[in-house]
């Protein structure tokens, strides 16, 4: 399910809300130790440096075959004592929910899905525009609790993500279930 | 064989020290029935994943012995995962698929595992050694084969699909109870 980013002919490049050495730095800080996932061009500075960092032996990433494979990662990793991050695109969530249901959600794991929003407002290639649109009322329906990591025109700040992690570990610690990030276009 | 003598030696084969993975169904339950220990990690839905469970298990504790006791239709579902544990090579995972050829917690409709050479995926996923025993003899050989040398390594045990399987007691700790034992097990 790694594909291309989505296109936008004309759209000005932006930089991401907070590079990528700083957002790990940030998800470190606050504890997170594992990360496993499925690509998407989204993120991909992101992979890059945990792809360094894994290769450092700093930091583990799993590159998955399989989101819900990933999820099993992450499941053992927590279970082995590590606070892991899930990193995968939106169409990777569906391929997850059964691993999220009945493992996470069943036992009780703690785990922070960064779920790149793939066909926000259905503008995305084909394959992620019926997902897009639906995936925040995804998310609700099974009960996992997100916030979304805004670009910056659309008032997206560098103590806006860290207070969005803030939460997000929060929220694992009150609860033990896992929750989300959703991570616009140009983000991260 | 049958499968209750497949797992009764595998617990006997990697003693109290090693911490056990075991796939949905009947597996966890035989398990359960033979010997119920904090080692032990039931899982009661997300089939396909007790191999990748077992990864993140091992990676975040390298240092313990992970025996996944997984099913041929476990690993069929998630083969994904046997190419993620050759990559990551962890040296004290050890993965036995108990294969009775059939899905038998749904009534032994088969699966395509007769047709397929397991150990021979195994081993070109990357896995340092595969084996595999017809019978109770060579699985008591294999299994101290294995259980000498490094993984990540492969066992299939080929087992009798049994017509008319017992009725089992369910699994008795609640899902967190479970997480909890099987945690504090791995973090001591």
């Amino acid at each position: 399910m790694a594909d291309p980013g989505p296109t936008q002919p004309g759209s000005p490049p932006s930089g991401p809300v907070l590079a990528a050495p700083a957002f790990v730095a940030a998800l470190r800080a606050r504890g997170f130790d594992f990360c496993a996932g499925v690509p998407c061009s989204l993120i991909k500075g992101v992979l890059a440096h945990l792809t360094d960092l894994d290769a450092q032996g700093v930091l583990p990433y799993v590159p998955a075959a399989r989101e819900d494979s990933a999820l099993g990662i992450a499941a053992g990793a927590y279970l082995g004592g590590k606070l892991p991050v899930v990193l995968m695109q939106s169409s990777g969530l569906a391929l997850s929910l059964n691993a999220l249901v009945s493992l996470h959600q069943l036992y009780g794991l703690e785990v922070l899905l960064l779920i790149t929003w793939r066909g926000y407002q259905g503008r995305d290639a084909p394959e992620h525009v019926v997902l897009g649109p639906l995936l925040p009322q995804v998310l609700d329906t099974f009960g996992i609790p997100h916030r979304t990591l805004l670009p910056a025109a659309e008032g997206g700040t560098p103590a806006g993500v860290c207070a969005e992690l803030d939460w997000a570990r929060e929220t694992l610690s009150a609860t033990r279930k896992p929750c989300a990030l959703l991570v616009r276009q140009g983000a991260l | 064989m049958l499968c209750r003598e497949a797992v009764a030696q595998a617990l006997e084969a990697f003693g109290p020290d090693a911490r056990f993975v075991c796939a949905n169904g009947y597996i966890s339950r035989e398990v359960a029935l033979c010997a119920d220990r904090p080692e032990h990690f039931y899982m009661l839905g997300s089939m396909g994943l007790a191999a990748s469970i077992g990864l993140g298990a091992a990676l975040a504790q390298p240092e313990q012995t992970i025996v996944v006791l997984d099913g041929d239709g476990n690993v069929l579902m998630g083969l994904g995962a046997l190419a993620v544990i050759g990559a990551r090579a962890p040296r004290r995972l050890y993965h036995l698929c108990l294969d009775n050829g059939v899905y038998a917690s749904t009534g032994n409709q088969p699966s395509v595992a007769p047709q397929v050479s397991l150990e021979g995926i195994a081993l070109a996923a990357g896995y340092a050694r595969a084996l595999r025993a017809d019978d109770a003899v060579s699985l008591s050989a294999a299994l101290r084969e294995l259980a000498a040398g490094p993984g990540p390594a492969f066992l299939r045990v080929l087992i009798e699909p049994e017509a008319h399987p017992r009725e089992f007691p369910r699994i008795a700790p609640t899902p967190e109870a479970l997480r909890d034992r099987f945690r504090a097990t791995l973090l001591a």
